[in-house]
């Protein structure tokens, strides 16, 4: 199945992913994925569990890296061996399901670990971009606490802080709100919003219907390692084609029964 | 233990008494085997003890082992030499088999087949192997077998005690290693870690509290282990607490040397474990999972 999911707009995407498959040994997750995001966009993919969207989203970044096809972030060939894909990475922000948060350090040394090793930036500087961004979670007077005593939307807030610490192009969001007790998860999507709004690039992979409907620009719904039906949110989770995606989406809408 | 004494008294004691009152009595009963049976070990406690009174030979056994001039006459030496050169021994032989088996640890978690299936055989032939054979190699058979193997007794000793530690902490390291989430290693590289460095700054500190408990045990056992240095005969001032003691007991053709020596040895292993069940206590038991 091939559904168009390049963006109508003529400038070139920030995000192009071609034909991307991915195998697990001889399971394969992912057959022929094709995407563009443009800078910007904000993207939400959605879906059953055990569709491919962690992997699809993991491959953007090569936290696993593709069995074929092609990945260009910002210019960058992210499945060229000759790519320092260190250095790419840094412009890559990701935020996990269970946060990851570094358990042996503060939230400032979270902040500010990657900015001084990697970007090689001075204490001073790497300060302030980590009070600023703290800022922007709403959590400044966290900066010295550990990890472990934070809620886990806090938490996840904190994580999203440390990924905009190293001033990414683009962000990527695997279902950041789907370890969150129920009050805690619109704290986390507030701060998406503002980010969206401030015009960050950001693929999301998301349950959240209504976040997806409000704030993304375009949907893909994924359903055994292909993008099934993609387009505006209002229309694929409005007004779906697809019967797989009309199935899906009554599944999720109707409460307690999460896919 | 005492069944066969308490029988006799739970039976049934007649027809004229009612089935109610049997329950209690066989309770009773059972109260009774128990103080019966700590009794009997108190007993055998009691009469080991007179034994020992009795029919030990006192001025004889504190003549050999409790001479106070003998054990008087082994300080300062005890100290400034022997314990000295056993805590040297120990801490050598503990940095060096820290540092193989870090290496072996990490090869054994490479993603290269061939480094894997190198620390797995590195680690099951030293783990195998009694520390009295690693020292007999190397103190007497790489010298026959290399003509220029001539090395300081203390590298020697180092070396030897480097490769009996080494097989377990690296065990005890990749365990540790393999308990922090993957996550961990998964967000460090997002935000550009090399693996390397991932590994340093995030895994390994992390992996500490699991590691230390078990890394503080191996000290105690490698400050006992360290006493196999004497079999490779060490000059005067380099003996430890074990050739020490061998020379005394000689020398003075007495065993109170022995006692001496244990005491010194409990000075060093006592604070040891006792820092292992601290950090034990710290971290949770983690100590499972390790072999
Ligand atoms: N590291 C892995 N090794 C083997 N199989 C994996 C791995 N990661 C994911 N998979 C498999 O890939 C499929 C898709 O997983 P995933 O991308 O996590 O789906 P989703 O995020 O949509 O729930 C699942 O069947 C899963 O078992
Ligand atoms: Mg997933």
């Amino acid at each position: 199945m091939n559904v168009p999911t390049t963006s109508a707009s003529t400038s070139t995407p920030i995000i192009a992913i071609r034909n991307l498959q991915k195998s697990f040994g001889e399971n394969r997750v992912l057959t022929d994925i094709s995407l563009d995001v443009d800078k910007g966009e904000v993207v939400c993919v959605i879906g059953p569990s055990g569709s491919g969207k962690s992997t699809m989203l993991r491959c953007i970044n090569t936290l696993e890296t593709p069995t074929g096809g092609s990945v260009v972030v910002d210019g960058m060939d992210m499945t060229d061996l000759d790519l320092d894909i260190d250095a790419a990475r840094t412009r890559i922000g990701m935020v996990f399901q269970s946060f990851n948060l570094f358990a042996h350090l503060t939230v400032r040394e979270n902040l500010t670990i990657a900015q001084t090793k990697v970007l090689r930036r001075s204490k001073a500087e790497a300060n302030r971009a980590a009070e600023a961004n703290l800022a922007k979670v709403g959590l400044s007077e966290k900066m010295d606490a550990k990890p472990g005593s934070l809620s886990g939307g806090q938490q996840q807030r904190v994580a999203i802080a440390r990924a905009l610490s190293m001033d990414p192009d683009v962000m990527l969001f695997d279902e950041p709100t789907s370890a969150l007790d129920p009050e805690t998860v619109g704290d986390v999507l507030q701060v998406m919003r503002n980010l969206a709004e401030a015009g960050m690039t950001m693929v999301v992979v998301t349950h959240e219907m209504e976040f997806a409907r409000q704030v993304a620009d375009r949907v893909l719904f994924m359903d055994g390692g292909v993008v099934v039906e993609a387009g505006p949110a209002k229309e694929v989770i409005g007004n779906p084609q697809e019967q797989r995606t009309k199935d899906f989406l009554s599944r999720v809408l109707n409460p307690g029964q999460l896919g | 233990m005492s069944a066969p004494s308490a029988t006799g008294s739970g039976g049934p004691t007649g027809p004229a008494v009612p089935l109610a009152t049997e329950t209690p009595k066989a309770k009773m009963s059972k109260r009774q085997k128990a103080k019966l049976s700590r009794g009997i070990q108190y007993a055998i406690l009691i009469i080991i003890a007179i034994l020992l009174v009795l029919f030990a030979d006192w001025p004889k056994l504190i003549d050999a082992f409790g001479r106070v001039d003998i054990a008087a006459g082994m300080f300062p030496e005890v100290i400034t030499m022997a314990l000295k050169n056993t805590v040297i021994y120990t801490f050598l032989g503990f940095a060096l088999g820290l540092a193989i088996a870090l290496v072996v640890a990490l090869m054994r978690l490479s993603s290269v087949g061939v480094y894997r299936w190198l620390a797995t055989i590195y680690i099951e032939f030293f783990r195998g192997l009694p520390a009295l054979v690693v020292f007999l190699v190397m103190g007497f058979g790489l010298p026959v077998a290399f003509d220029n193997f001539n090395l300081p007794q203390l590298v020697i000793i180092m070396i030897a005690l480097g490769l009996v530690s080494s097989a377990y902490m690296a065990e005890t390291i990749r365990a540790g290693i393999q308990a922090v989430p993957k996550g961990q290693v998964e967000a460090a590289r997002s935000l550009g870690m090399s693996s390397s460095r991932a590994m340093f700054t995030i895994v390994l500190p992390q992996a500490m509290r699991i590691i230390l408990p078990p890394l503080t045990n191996e000290l105690i056992l490698l400050a006992k282990d360290s006493s196999l240095a004497y079999i490779l005969g060490s000059s005067v001032d380099g003996r430890e607490l074990a050739a020490l003691g061998r020379a005394e007991i000689v020398n003075t053709a007495n065993l109170t040397p022995f006692i001496v020596i244990a005491l010194a040895y409990l000075i060093i292993t006592i604070p040891l474990s006792y820092l292992s069940r601290v950090l034990e206590r710290k971290y949770g038991s983690a100590d499972s999972g390790v072999k």
